[in-house]
């Protein structure tokens, strides 16, 4: 009975979607007050629904209840009961109802700040976002309903796929999730934008700190589902190039240019339907992950079951929203006009050049993703390019952006001397590049060109970030920094340490696969390895052979690792539990393969040279974000607010400032 | 004002490739040398280092060609099934690639050997001729030497009921 009660809620948050689609939406072109203001009432009852719904299927996750189709298939008694709360997004139609919530609750707090926003603008964002909500939602009623029953009931469940059973996993689809979703706010605010057929400064100030809290989830969430792949995967990678992967990354490159477009627009009212179509283009890009996971286009480690019906729902869903938009950009993008021009050495022209290379970036990178595809669709038959391809046609963009950042940084808007410009930091660059020289040949012994220039560019980007931070500190007279600039500085900070992780793990990684047997010694990289012993774990729906390995160097004693191999009961799947001695300035990595007989394992051991500067570099980045996104100018003081209301509020002051 | 309609026919090419790649399977990895006839190879064998395996020896029959190696962990999944197939009176030839001899020998030894023979690609060269990607991979050749299928990835029983047995039931007639 109570599953049927979720079901019911969904289907009346279905209905309140629509409801939050039409009438604000046919209110705001027909300028009824009384439909426009029931938007945000019907975005408050979808939310309670959804939230209803969602709290159904998790109690039927916790009581076990194996008469419900999903639940059978996700999850089992022995489960702990922590994963039995996650697996109700272990699973297409479980994640779906996730996505729907996040989208609701997204609503809502875009809903609540709408207040300080003209009426008719606000009524919009909200009927957009009510569209896309409604499409998520009829296709979770009618593809994919998590409530379906399976009758029989079976005795006990299937169990949640134990890739998933790991504390990371748990965390990493709710906040990728939300980043995602979030995208759909900037995308609401561009149609709304686009159906007004105006689009001013003020419009770039609302809809900046949503983008960056939306990327700030992104940017956390690709950084937990790299990090579970690094430790979980048991190959010691840490980016995959998997299409997956790619479908998170391409929506977050998107979103990176549009916050840097948005900039733009908001301080000098130029790029506008530039950042329009970036802000259009995130969305689609993320709807289009939802797509590549959901259809089985596209094979991935981590696809849910594929099924042609949902990929042609979602397909349909793609064009109606992405493809709608688009052709009310064809006809309204063109009433965006410019309202100033700028030098080549500016701040807009180095944001320029960043946005040309990420979209060019995450071009390349839909390229490779859908290469497959494309070839397949020709008749061609299917192939994939892998790594080497994404590693070369990712540089090849992002090599150039890491060095303009450094510079752009320091631009002035509208116009500079280059040659001040030039002189700040050529001995920073100078620093950089003798830092990329000297560093590796000291730390690891060797160095390549690759390395040397990978490094530069990752100090580069460092340095530059510090340095205006550290002048102003040092200067007591000079002006503080705002937090959006510290945010900005903060968040490249992040960019920096990253791109010197990546280098530096990618060339000095040393992976080792051996055979060794208990009580041999080995060595990796100065580190010696000991294979102390090996015995049976049980876990509550799994057991495992644990190997016990000492990591000494010179004789002295590190840490004990203790790597896993699990065999799930239900699923009798194999699990590589890799047991990591992490520290700043490298990893040691220790994963047991399989029994070779008579006692010897192989035994892959690696070690990874500030391997976490990647996910550390993230962190910083999402960090800057929460400071940029935080900033008072989104918090004004109600007077200004009222005097952007009023220029919004009146056609004819727009356009021109 | 077109140049602000391209955006929107992008959106619709890939659209069209989508609609297309919902009713292709991905998973199918055509091979070029699908119905081609298999590259030559004389390879020594492993159990008997004087002796040579080769595609002498597997025509006359389906057969498969399965290319494996001790470091592959992949390969360890589908040994059970390939042992069970080579039960059944399947003839299977092992490419072991890339690999040690003491350690191939002693993985037959302890996990059973399914394999006629096994022939020792050291450097790698037929696997290039076959166009392997990865262990483990596995081709059906057919009497005369053409290769009819191949799959990428370990082999299991509905792979083999989808992908293998049909061809050999088509082309033998009834089975």
């Amino acid at each position: 009975m109570i599953p049927e009660l979720g079901q019911f809620a969904l289907i009346l948050a279905c209905c309140l979607a629509i409801c939050q689609a039409a009438l604000p939406l046919a209110g705001a072109q027909t300028g009824r007050r009384d439909w426009m203001v029931m938007a945000r009432s019907a975005a408050t009852g979808q939310f309670v629904f959804v939230v209803i719904a969602y709290a159904v299927l998790t109690h039927a996750f916790v009581t076990d209840d194996f008469s419900v189709r999903f639940v059978a298939l996700h999850s089992n008694s022995d489960l702990p009961l922590g994963y039995k709360i996650a697996a109700v997004w272990g699973g297409h139609e479980g994640s779906l109802l996730l996505w729907s919530l996040m989208l609701a609750l997204w609503t809502l707090a875009v809903a609540a700040a709408g207040r300080s926003q003209p009426l008719e603008f606000a009524s919009r964002v909200l009927g957009v976002l009510g569209i896309v909500s409604a499409g998520v939602l009829l296709f979770t009623l009618l593809t994919s309903n998590p409530f379906d029953r399976l009758l029989p009931p079976v005795i006990d469940g299937n169990d949640l796929n134990p890739l998933l059973q790991d504390p990371a996993m748990v965390a990493h689809p709710p906040l990728l999730y939300v980043g995602y979703v979030g995208m759909a706010v900037p995308f609401a605010f561009a149609v709304a934008a686009l159906l007004t057929g105006k689009l001013d400064r003020n419009w770039a100030r609302w809809t900046r700190p949503w983008t960056v809290g939306a990327w700030i989830f992104l940017t956390v969430g690709i950084a937990l589902g790299s990090w579970w792949a690094y430790y979980e995967l048991g190959w010691g990678g840490w980016w995959f190039w998997d299409p997956v992967e790619n479908a998170s990354f391409m929506p977050w490159l998107m979103g990176t240019a549009l916050i840097h477009s948005l900039a733009v627009t908001e301080r000098r009212g130029i790029f506008k339907s530039w950042t329009v179509l970036l802000a259009i283009a995130a969305f689609t890009l993320s709807l289009l992950g939802t797509f590549l996971v959901r259809s089985g286009v596209l094979i991935s480690v981590h696809s849910f079951a594929s099924d042609p019906e949902r990929g042609l729902f979602i397909l349909l869903l793609l064009l109606l929203i992405s493809g709608g938009s688009l052709v009310l950009y064809a006809f309204r993008a063109h009433n965006f006009e410019a309202e100033g021009g700028f030098r080549l050495v500016s701040r807009e022209s180095f944001l320029l050049a960043n946005n040309i290379l990420l979209v060019v970036a995450c071009g390349l990178i839909l390229f490779g993703t859908l290469y497959p595809l494309f070839h397949d669709a020709m008749g061609a038959g299917n192939l994939s390019v892998g790594e080497p391809f994404f590693n070369v046609v990712f540089l090849v963009p992002m090599l150039p952006l890491a060095f303009l950042l450094g510079l752009g940084m320091h631009a002035a808007w509208q116009k500079m001397n280059p040659k001040t410009l030039i002189g700040r930091l050529r001995w920073l660059g100078i620093a950089a590049l003798l830092v990329a020289v000297v560093f590796p040949l000291i730390a690891y012994g060797s160095t390549g060109v690759m390395t040397i220039v990978g490094i530069t560019a990752g100090v580069w980007v460092t340095l530059s970030s510090l340095i205006e931070p550290v002048s102003r500190w040092l200067d007591s007279r000079a002006v503080r920094l705002t937090r959006a600039q510290w945010g900005m500085f903060i968040a490249h900070l992040g960019v920096g340490l990253f791109i010197i992780g990546a280098s530096v793990t990618s060339a000095f990684t040393i992976e080792t696969d051996r055979a060794v047997r208990i009580g041999e010694t080995w060595e990796v990289a100065g580190f010696d390895i000991e294979f102390r012993g090996l015995r049976q774990v049980e876990g509550p729906n799994f057991v495992a052979d644990e190997g016990e390995f000492e990591l000494r160097r010179d004789g002295e004693f590190i840490a004990t690792l203790r790597p896993q191999k699990r065999i799930y009961r239900v699923r009798t799947e194999p699990m590589t539990e890799a047991a990591i001695d992490g520290r700043m300035a490298r990893d040691v990595f220790v994963a047991l393969g399989e029994p070779l007989g008579d006692g010897a394992w192989s035994i892959r051991a690696q070690y990874k040279p500030m391997i976490r500067f990647i996910w550390f570099g993230c962190v910083i980045m999402a960090l800057g974000g929460l400071l940029a996104a935080t900033d008072r100018r989104y918090r004004e003081p109600v007077r200004e607010r009222a005097e952007a209301k009023s220029r919004v509020g009146k056609p004819a002051e727009q356009g021109g400032h | 004002m077109w140049r602000y309609a391209i955006p929107v026919v992008l959106l619709l090419v890939l659209g069209a490739f989508f609609y297309r790649g919902l009713y292709l399977n991905p998973t199918f990895v055509e091979s070029p040398l699908i119905g081609k006839p298999a590259p030559e190879f004389t390879l020594p064998d492993l159990e008997n280092p004087e002796g040579t395996v080769g595609t002498e020896d597997i025509a006359g029959r389906y057969a498969l060609l399965n290319v494996w190696a001790t470091w592959c962990v992949e390969c360890r999944h589908e040994h059970d099934f390939l042992l069970s197939l080579a039960e059944s009176g399947m003839p299977i030839y092992g490419l072991n690639w890339k690999d040690e001899r003491d350690k191939a020998l002693e993985w037959l030894e302890v996990l059973g050997d399914p394999y006629v023979a096994s022939a020792v690609d050291e450097i790698g060269d037929v696997a290039i001729d076959y166009g392997v990607y990865g262990a483990p991979e596995t081709f059906l050749i057919g009497p005369d030497l053409t290769i009819l299928a191949k799959h990428i990835g370990p082999l299991s029983t509905a792979i083999w009921e989808a992908r293998f047995a049909p061809l050999i039931e088509s082309h033998h007639g009834a089975p």
